[in-house]
């Protein structure tokens, strides 16, 4: 493909689709929408479990979240699907809005379609008069902290 | 004096203005006896950092108040004015002579802002809840996700009055030289960090404090639970550790504006002193304002 413009490189459908979703809702049903996701965010499996250690803290989010990436074996980036973990607290439920996003949105794709993911999909959400800009700044956060996990995990 | 008003809890009653705070038992007691959220009842907001935590569960019959989006001008960097305050009121059921309680996460930071800008408008009762929405969480008390419906009420355009509480920041560089106490951790004081831990940056092109500033973190008038700390223990450190004293004038800053509320709260309302402001532009502006002094 050819070198595009930052800001016009496509989503993956899932969260091109998360995305549509929330930029044809109104502020309140915005919020409604990330509860879900917050609600819905599955906690972490049993090999994971009291061992935050074992996750990366991202320091951005302004409450505690945690997250990992798992890549499965393969040759090609296209081949190895890429599972996603994250650990927040229930008195954090914007961050775990967004964790949930992220892992709706990435969980199960390709390494490298999830390095394809561009930096400022968090912003296309149209959640920043919702939730203040200041607080995308976690969701831009953990996006980057899952790419450079893939990016390691996959050298 | 109506029996709403008062507080059984030795604590409390020591503080210099008892009637600013309520403890979790009184809330609970009084949503027990049906004085939430009736007509001439109590008004329960809650005021947080995440603006998700009152709809996955609050307090029952509590309403919900967005610092940023209900109290906030959203243009100018300033506080609403009184007739949109009159609105976000009235939406509430609050009239001029409710009694209003509000309780918040982190430690009620967010909730005594809201407090601290409630008092710009002279609403006259309003308190916090001791410990907040972690005490009542942590207290096994009932939550739900049902939003109460409120019947409106007609609030009065009341003019906002900044000088006695508020300070910008013409009037702190005038008062350099004065009692100054800064709420922030101790690396955003020394000017180490520019924001405080585990937080984004909200970025200052300095670090440091006001010149002349005591470093007083917010949390030092706080036990683990959230809730404040005795009379006692905050006359040992505010007034014997750091020599300040109820007759002075005093400024208190941070950040945004919103831990020094708390400690805005604690020296006004615990401790009586008469004459605090609240700097809300805190080093967010005075770490980027051109041609002022800093200390590092």
């Amino acid at each position: 493909m050819d070198a595009a413009p930052a800001a016009a490189a496509p989503l993956p459908a899932g969260l091109q689709e998360i995305a549509d979703d929330f930029t044809s809702a109104g502020s309140d049903l915005k919020l409604e929408l990330l509860l879900e996701f917050s609600d819905e965010l599955p906690g972490l499996p049993e090999r994971y479990a009291g061992r935050l250690d074992q996750l990366e803290r991202v320091d951005e989010c302004q409450s505690p979240l945690f997250l990992t990436v798992e890549v499965a074996d393969g040759d090609r980036l296209e081949d190895r699907a890429v599972s996603l973990f994250f650990d927040a607290p229930p008195e954090a439920p914007t961050t775990r809005g967004f964790a949930g996003i992220l892992r709706e949105g990435l969980d199960g794709l390709s390494a490298a379609e999830v390095l394809a993911v561009p930096d400022d999909a968090p912003m296309r959400f149209g959640l920043a008069e919702a939730v203040s800009p200041l607080r995308l700044r976690g969701m831009v956060a953990m996006l980057s902290r899952i790419k450079r996990q893939v990016r390691a995990k996959t050298a | 004096m109506d029996s709403t008003n008062e507080i059984d809890d030795a604590k409390i009653r020591a503080y210099a203005h008892p009637e600013r705070l309520v403890t979790t038992q009184w809330l609970a007691d009084r949503i027990a006896a049906g004085e939430v959220g009736g007509p001439d009842g109590i008004v329960v907001l809650e005021s947080d950092e995440d603006v998700l935590l009152y709809a996955t569960g609050h307090i029952p019959g509590a309403l919900k108040i967005d610092w940023h989006v209900d109290l906030n001008d959203p243009v100018t960097r300033d506080y609403v004015d009184g007739a949109r305050f009159a609105e976000v009121m009235g939406a509430r059921g609050i009239g001029r002579d409710t009694t209003v309680v509000i309780y918040g996460d982190k430690s009620n930071w967010w909730a005594a802002y809201a407090l601290w800008v409630f008092s710009l408008f002279g609403h006259e009762d309003v308190r916090l809840l001791d410990g907040g929405r972690a005490l009542w969480v942590a207290e096994g008390r009932e939550l739900t996700r049902d939003v109460p419906t409120p019947t409106p009420a007609q609030y009065p355009v009341a003019e906002r009055d900044d000088a006695p509480i508020r300070a910008f920041k013409d009037d702190v560089l005038a008062h350099l030289g004065k009692p100054l106490v800064d709420v922030r951790s101790p690396g955003e004081f020394s000017g180490e960090l520019l924001h405080m831990p585990d937080y984004p940056q909200e970025g200052a092109m300095r670090g440091g404090h006001i010149p002349g500033a005591v470093s007083v973190p917010w949390a030092r008038a706080a036990n683990d639970d959230g809730t404040f700390r005795s009379r006692e223990e905050l006359e040992a450190l505010y007034l014997g550790e750091k020599g300040l004293s109820p007759a002075d004038d005093v400024v208190a800053y941070c950040r945004i504006g919103e831990r020094s509320s708390h400690t805005w709260f604690v020296l006004t309302h615990l401790l009586g002193f008469e004459a605090v402001r609240n700097y809300d532009g805190s080093w967010t502006e005075w770490g980027n304002a051109v041609r002022v002094p800093i200390e590092k």
